[in-house]
Parts: C-alpha cells; structure tokens; sequence
C-alpha cells in the first residue's frame, strides 16, 4: 500500500477510549467522505469499516488514534483512514483475517469484513501495537 | 504575629462593613448576571455566604480548606449546583466569589499591613472559586448523563402497529446498553399486547457493522422463544451492499426493505395462521 503519511499531516484526529468516541470517529470520517464527494454506497461502507476497526482498537487494543485525512491519487478521491494502538499486538495474523474467528464475544467478522469493504487494507501488528491503514476511493 | 493581625484587621473590616460590603457585593454580581436573578434571590445567598465566611474567618484563620469552613463551602456548592441547572456559565458562578476582591480591594489596601491582608484574603476566595468551579463541573456532568439517560428511553419506542404486531423503530446508534432497553421493551410489550409478530426497523440506524447486527440477532433470538415472529425492515440498499460485503448472515431471519412490505408479510402470515386454525378446529 502506498505511504498516505503526507495527507496524516493535516489529518483529522480522534482518540478512542471509550465506545462512544467509536461513534465521534465514524462521524468525522462519514463527514470527510461526504466532503469527498464519494457515493452512498462508498460512503456506507467505509463508515462501518471504520466502525469495526474502531471498535476492534478499543476492545483488543485498549484505545488507540484515529487519524482520517482526504487523498488523491491520478485524478480521483479518496478518504484515507489510519487506526494505530498501543495494545499487545495481534499474535497469529493470518487466523485472524478468517471469517469468522474471534478472540472475543463478537461475529469474528470485525477484521476480515472490514478488508472487503475498503479499496485498500494494510495492517501491521507487533508488541508495540497494531496499526490498520484502509483507503476508500470514490469512483 | 504578622498572619494572625491580618486576619484581626479583616474580621474588623468585613463585620464593621458588613452591610456596605454586601451591598457592593450584591451590585457587582447582578450586574454580571445582567438581572437573569432576582437581587433579593442575590442577596439571600450571597448574605448567608458572608456571614459563613466571616464566622470562619473569626473563628479559625485563612485555609480554605480547613474545617471551618466547611459551612461556607457547602453554601457555595449548593450555589454553584443551581447556577449549573439555571444555566449560567461557570465563569459567572466563579465571578460571584471573585467580585468580592473588588468590592474589598479599596476599604483593605490602603497601606502596607491591609495589602498584606487583601493578598490573604484574596487567596481564600480564589481556593473559595474553584471550589464553584469544580461543583458546577460535576452537576452539569450529572445532568448530561441523566439526559442521557432519558434520550436512551425516549428514543426506543415500541408502538403496536396492527393486532398481533408491534413495530419498533430504531433511531440513532444501537449499543449493548440501548439493546437491554429495546429487547426487554420489546419482550415486554409481545407479552402485554399478546402479538405473534414484531417488526424492527432500521431505516433510522446510518450503520450496521457486526456489533449492530450482533444486538439484531440477540433481540430476534429472544422473541422467537416467546413465540413470536420478527422481521426486520428498513434495509437501505447501501445498507444492504455493506452488509453481504461484511459477510454478516441473517440466516432464515426475514428482512424488507420498507416498513409497509414488512406489515403486509406480518399479516398474511397472520391470516394464513388463523385459517390453519380454522381448519384444525373443523
């Protein structure tokens, strides 16, 4: 995935501690893809995929930042959104892209649904933390 | 030596001038409250709360925090807890205590001795403000979670829309706690109002992850054990695309794009039920 850390500089930024700045963050990157000018459908799917990941920060993570800016790439739009924590880390990647596989209580579907929503997924994960990237571009 | 004379001279100063000084005291505040309270409210309050602190300064010293005053601060906290609910700012409810440096000021500071004093009295009321501050803070921290509160039940209706069927039309963020409240509404309601069939709608929810949905299929399991059918309408169709792409499966659960297709299903099933009835009661 390309570095967006040029569009993180004049980001939007919303910390996570609680599930009620899950909801904060969702509207600040709904806002930026209205503002994007990205279709409903686009609109729709990149706000519950930043609902997942928000929500996957907070109760796996402990909390973390939210960061969303507006990119462009040869000619078309997009809403770049970057949700990077200081947990514990991920332990076994792959299992946890599965459909369906979950540490916790939820549909396990957090991860892996969020990976289909978007144009572009990156994830990073270590004993420092784990950093998601998504992108979704507008046509 | 020099504490204890100061805080001789300011209990001389504040009991000769007392009504001088409360008067000044009450013309300051009002004009800050630009008369949005009645000055013999004011002067009620702010009488009690000059007497109080007096009492405490003649009675132990300058320490704010010192049991003393213990009177004096809860006349505050109760001042501070009704300026919050009538809704003036928590600067103006600080500037109530602080204007009684002002008034102060003149009669105290004419020489050395009576600076000395105004700077110790001065510091008491500033522990005396923030301590309004602070109560302000946390009542209107408790007004906002009591609205709260009151939004989560007002906002999660279950109204019957038919015999037999109730709807419940959800607006806003579904989480666990509003869940609770729209399952146990609902499973109460199925009861009272004897219906077989419950319609959720979620035209008013702008996004369904798997948390959402997670809820959706707890309140459909519950009712289904009472017996009763639901049927979740109001799928938007970007709801809809971003639902098959999150690989979430309502399974067998009926789901409708409009509330009024949801009614009809609801009621044909109904009828079909009663004419199985009739035909095993022949």
């Amino acid at each position: 995935m390309k570095d967006y850390g040029t569009a993180v500089a004049t980001a939007e930024t919303v910390e996570v501690t609680t599930s009620s700045d899950v909801v904060n963050a969702r509207q600040v990157v709904r806002t930026l893809a209205q503002r994007g000018g990205l279709p409903l459908v686009h609109q729709t799917k990149l706000v519950t995929a930043a609902s997942e990941l928000g929500r996957n920060m907070l109760i796996y993570g402990g909390g973390g930042v939210v960061r969303a800016a507006l990119v462009a790439d040869s000619g078309r739009s997009g809403v770049y959104v970057e949700f990077r924590d200081q947990g514990p880390g991920i332990p076994d990647i792959e299992t946890a892209m599965q459909d369906g596989w979950t540490s916790g209580s939820g549909l396990g579907l957090g991860l892996s649904g969020a990976k289909r929503l978007v144009d572009e997924f990156d994830i990073a994960t270590g004993e420092g933390g784990t950093t998601v990237r998504i992108v979704k571009w507008g046509r | 030596m020099a504490a204890e004379s100061s805080t001789h001279l300011l209990v001389e100063t504040l009991a000769a001038n007392r009504d001088t000084f409360l008067d000044q005291w009450i013309r300051v505040v009002g004009g800050d409250l630009q008369g949005r309270l009645s000055t013999a409210e004011l002067g009620r309050e702010l009488g009690e709360l000059y007497d109080s602190i007096l009492a405490a300064v003649t009675e132990g010293g300058l320490d704010g925090r010192a049991e003393q005053f213990d009177e004096a601060r809860s006349l505050l906290i109760e001042l501070s807890r009704s300026r919050a609910r009538q809704g003036f700012t928590p600067t103006e409810t600080a500037r109530s205590v602080f204007a009684l440096k002002e008034v102060l000021e003149p009669a105290l500071a004419t020489d050395e001795q009576g600076a000395r004093t105004y700077l110790q009295f001065a510091r008491l009321l500033d522990d005396l403000a923030l301590l309004t501050t602070e109560a302000y803070i946390r009542t209107r921290e408790e007004i906002i979670s009591s609205q709260a509160e009151q939004l989560l039940e007002l906002s999660t209706p279950v109204v019957k829309l038919w015999d037999g069927v109730v709807g419940v039309p959800l607006v806003g963020t579904l989480d666990s706690a509003r869940t609770q409240v729209v399952m146990e509404k609902l499973l109460q309601t199925l009861v009272d109002s004897d219906s077989t069939h419950a319609i959720i709608d979620i035209t008013g929810v702008p996004t369904v992850d798997t948390q959402v949905a997670q809820h959706l299929l707890k309140t459909v399991v519950a009712a289904r054990m009472m017996g009763a059918q639901c049927i979740i309408s109001g799928i938007r169709p970007q709801i809809a695309q971003t639902i098959v792409a999150l690989g979430i499966e309502f399974g067998d659960i009926p789901t409708n794009s409009s509330l009024a297709d949801a009614l009809r299903q609801a009621l044909t099933e109904i009828a079909r039920d009663a004419e199985d009835d009739v035909k095993g009661l022949l």
